[in-house]
């Protein structure tokens, strides 16, 4: 459904996402991981068409949705072209949606993008949205304003607004991290059931890898602006490829325990411009060669359906 | 050397505000080395030579008593400036005391800036020709009306700046570890106002041109026998249509002081954008 | 809602009732014994007496406030000296002029502000806007005196298009054809408020338009002009909205040197005429007045900004 390839994304003279590819099918979840940074809220918005003018722009590369080319354009001209719907949802829902304007209005306004309805038919559909997003009292808040709403609730009335098109892809970028932990179990649950139901693709962003078990079937793993591993969520939390995945795994809470000192990455991300010759990770990688540091890594297949930009993938014993 | 390189950057990006500058430089050069660079004495009367347009004997021509426009013009810089300055240095020195201590303790300051707000409800030119008819009209006289009008804004925007640094962690961190309310000030304060402040005052020497050239073209500034901008825009009022340069040179003086300062506040602004545009209400 | 306004109100009057003392405490700050002020040097001293008494002038200060308030919520704001007849009077006669003035130069503050303002915000970055906003920023250098005699000079002496000074009420011969008097007076006070009000829009504007919701409304496909009218416009209006109060009392306040260039029988040219005369009553009451409007309109705007932004709560 969604397939993304090559896709750079540069400012100037530097690239802050590099030849980055990925697909997803429809009813099929990819969790794009990676720490603030590596470019992957860049590839969302590259991905959605979203790019802030001036500013970074697609300098090559292509993003195919159900086979048409959509590269160059914004979501407004894909509905001209009539391409297939891809909504977004944003991180933080209070600023996220228009503080004056009652989220009824809000919501109706992005189902009149697609469908030509009367005021009256859209306000019905838009009730039937928040339905479906398991807001309580629908019709009663139609009339409210963002700020009358709790942080969780906001961010059900972004995915309604997202469900108006009936996008066949979905992205979000980091939805749950403005919120409580509790509430996020909830959104996380309500976005698996809508992929489900709807049989979306849905590309969902996140810095947290807790998270993305629950809800991921592929991951891919950026750093310094590259898909640095892309495998399925087991293979990458069970027999992670990329050193980087490694140390990603080791730092989660649970993967320390019993041991004394959290686990951590020492050093820092390289910032965009900055990238040594060779590997990008290599100053941090705990399996490094002396290659790594001349050689840009290439990619390698490392079992069906799981590659890594490595030049020594890690093997884990016991798993194929 | 590097210090002077950071003050200038700001200018140094924009190549408008580098001549924005340049040319106060020229103003305040002009001002400070008046005498040596008229080439007549400002009051000097020539009734031969009454209103003559502008020629090789005199750049800007003459006024109808055959005074140099060119010389007055320049002599009249240093009205601008000390005018300026003084309008500056009134308004800050006395909205600065007055913001922070409103903010530091509240029941002043509630009483305070409610007083600010009452102020603000006079218009600043009225508020100017109030003060002028009770204090009488003089130059002096006319540095304290027009500071009146920016004392308000002044006190307003210092009044926020310093409840926004109040309710920074690191400030409620050293309160609550014993520091005093004058080492507070000094230390954390008044430091980070220097560069709004800044900023404010270039606006208001900008203003501040206009609102005194305005009271000195109703007579109610500078005495006549003091060449300002002002004061020759209104004794060029009767002879506009024989002597429109009396009109021209005095006026575009203003026009280019007062764009000059603004660029200036503008570049300075940029420069400390975007920390502090939210609290002094962007424009 | 409405308890919003009557908060408001209350606020409102008190300020009135405390600048009302400080225009009250205006003449007796004068130099000067206020009676010798109010009736001239001329004054005998049974005169003077006379008159003090009947204004209670002997009587404490508290309580001439006081009998002061009560002249004034009566409609009484004194005599002038030097017509010999009511304030009241002398600021009615040149109420037409002034209000008009005003009223049409917001008309071209706003025609000519907001819809620049907004394509310079649209244009960002490019000659237009960096064009246009270098002509506003100079404009908004210019000190309205001096616009307003170029334009004397340019297009009443030399074009001979329009009138250069004087205005006959539209009440008399000519009827609205007599606006154009004000065209040229109107249009120079407009000139520096025009492009403070585009400077403002833009900026609002370009704000906005950073904003994630503005992000949100193109995620959903809008056309661009949508965006910009339902959202980027809409919001960056509040802004803008709450200048006008204080164009307008940038307004009153120029207007009086706009008056005295273009010789316009207005409330201005009353106030400089008043402060030549020493016609101190008179300059009191025009003060009072125009504070009087400042804070009603303020009112106006402030309830028009809560009606236009819900999330405005009480200060």
């Amino acid at each position: 459904m969604l397939s993304v390839e090559n896709l750079t994304v540069s400012v100037g003279p530097f690239d802050l996402v590099s030849d980055v590819s990925f697909s997803i099918g429809r009813g099929e979840i990819l969790g794009l991981v990676g720490e603030s940074g590596s470019g992957k809220s860049m590839t969302s918005l590259a991905v959605m068409g979203l790019l802030p003018r001036p500013g970074p722009s697609i300098r090559s590369g292509r993003v195919l949705l159900d086979g048409a080319d959509v590269t160059p354009l914004e979501p407004w001209q894909r509905v001209e072209h009539g391409h297939v719907p891809m909504a977004m949802i944003f991180q933080e829902p209070m600023t996220s949606l228009n503080p004056v304007r009652r989220i009824g209005d809000q919501i109706i306004e992005a189902v009149q993008v697609r469908e030509k309805l009367s005021v009256a038919q859209a306000r019905v559909r838009a009730r039937e949205l928040l339905e479906q997003v398991r807001i309580p009292d629908a019709a009663l808040q139609l009339s409210a304003f963002p700020h009358q709403l709790s942080g969780g609730m906001r961010q059900r009335v972004m995915i309604a607004v997202a469900l108006a098109c009936r996008p066949q892809v979905l992205i979000a970028d980091e939805p749950t991290t403005a919120l409580d932990v509790t509430v996020q179990f909830q959104i996380l649950g309500l976005l698996r059931r809508l992929c489900d139901e709807l049989h979306m693709a849905m590309l969902f962003i996140t810095h947290d890898m807790g998270v993305i078990a629950q809800l991921a079937d592929r991951l891919a793993v950026m750093y310094a602006g590259r898909v640095v591993e892309t495998a399925s969520v087991g293979a990458v939390f069970d027999a992670p490829s990329h050193p980087y995945s490694r140390a990603l795994m080791d730092c989660m809470p649970m993967h320390s325990m019993g041991k004394r000192r959290l686990a951590t990455i020492g050093g820092q991300a390289p910032r965009p411009g900055t990238l040594p010759k060779g590997c990008a990770f290599a100053p941090r990688c705990s399996n490094l060669r002396d290659t790594c540091h001349h050689i840009p890594p290439p990619r390698l297949l490392v079992a069906p359906g799981h590659e890594a930009l490595c030049a020594y993938p890690l093997v884990t014993e016991g798993v194929t | 050397m590097t210090r002077a390189r950071s003050i200038l950057s700001p200018f140094m990006a924009r190549p408008i505000s580098m001549v924005a500058l340049c040319l106060l430089a020229f103003v305040v050069f002009g001002a400070v080395f008046a005498p040596l660079l008229a080439p007549y004495e400002p009051t000097a009367i020539d009734p031969i030579n009454r209103l003559t347009p502008p020629g090789l004997a005199h750049l800007f021509g003459t006024d109808q008593f055959g005074r140099d426009t060119l010389s007055r013009v320049i002599q009249s810089a240093r009205m601008a400036l000390i005018v300026g300055i003084g309008v500056v240095v009134m308004a800050l020195g006395a909205g600065v005391p007055i913001g922070v201590f409103s903010a530091l303790f509240p029941r002043f300051g509630l009483v305070m800036m409610r007083l600010i707000d009452v102020l603000m409800a006079f218009p600043a030119l009225l508020l100017a020709l109030g003060l002028i008819v009770i204090l009488g009209p003089s130059v002096f006289n006319s540095i304290i009306a027009v500071a009146a009008g920016f004392l308000t804004t002044t006190t307003r925007i210092v009044y926020g700046l310093t409840l926004r640094l109040k309710a920074e962690t690191y400030v409620e961190a050293a309160r609550s570890m014993g520091a005093g309310t004058l080492w507070l000030v000094s230390r954390h304060i008044l430091p980070n106002l220097v560069s709004p402040l800044l900023v404010q005052a270039s606006f208001v020497f900008a203003f501040a041109q206009l609102s005194a050239a305005s009271l000195d073209f109703l007579g109610l500034g500078a005495p006549p026998d003091i060449p300002s901008w002002g004061n020759m825009l209104a004794e060029a009022k009767t002879f506009i249509t024989r002597a429109p340069w009396l009109l021209f040179f005095p006026g575009t003086m203003i026009v280019l002081t007062a764009f000059a300062l603004n660029l200036m506040g503008d570049a300075l602004r940029d420069r400390l954008d975007p920390r502090f545009r939210d609290m002094m209400g962007g424009e | 809602m409405l308890s919003f306004i009557v908060k408001r109100v209350l606020s409102m009057l008190l300020s009135l009732v405390v600048a009302s003392v400080i225009i009250f405490a205006f003449i007796h700050l004068i130099d000067g014994d206020p009676v010798y002020i109010m009736l001239g040097d001329t004054a005998t001293p049974e005169q003077a007496d006379a008159l003090r008494r009947s204004l209670g002038l002997d009587q404490p200060i508290f309580v001439q406030y006081v009998l002061w308030a009560e002249r004034v919520l009566h409609g009484d704001l004194g005599t002038s000296l030097f017509f010999q007849a009511p304030v009241t009077t002398a600021i009615r006669d040149g109420a037409e002029t002034s209000f008009l003035l005003a009223s049409l130069t917001m008309v071209w503050i706003v025609l000519m502000g907001v819809p620049i303002g907004m394509i310079a915000a649209m244009k960002h970055g490019s000659w237009l806007d960096q064009g246009l906003s270098g002509v506003a920023m100079m404009l908004a250098s210019v000190p309205t005196f001096w616009v307003g005699l170029n334009m004397i000079l340019i297009f009443a002496v030399w074009l001979q298009w329009f009138p250069s000074s004087g205005y006959p009420s539209i009440f008399e011969d000519g009827g609205l054809a007599n606006l154009r008097y004000l065209l040229l007076p109107s249009l120079t006070l407009a000139a520096p408020n025009a492009a403070l009000i585009l400077r403002l829009t833009r900026a609002s504007m370009l704000d906005v338009a950073r904003e994630d919701y503005v992000r949100t409304a193109r995620a959903k496909g809008l056309k661009p002009w949508p965006v910009v009218t339902r959202h980027i416009f809409r919001n960056a209006l509040l802004t803008v909205v709450s200048a006008f109060g204080f164009t307008f009392a940038a307004l009153l306040s120029e207007a009086v040197v706009t008056e005295t260039v273009f010789a316009l029988p207005g409330i201005g040219r009353l106030v400089v005429q008043s402060i030549q005369n020493r016609d101190y009553p008179v300059i009191q009451g025009i003060i009072l007045v125009v504070v009087v409007i400042y804070l009603v309109i303020n009112l106006i705007v402030d309830i028009s900004y809560r009606l236009l932004d819900p999330r405005v709560e009480l200060q």
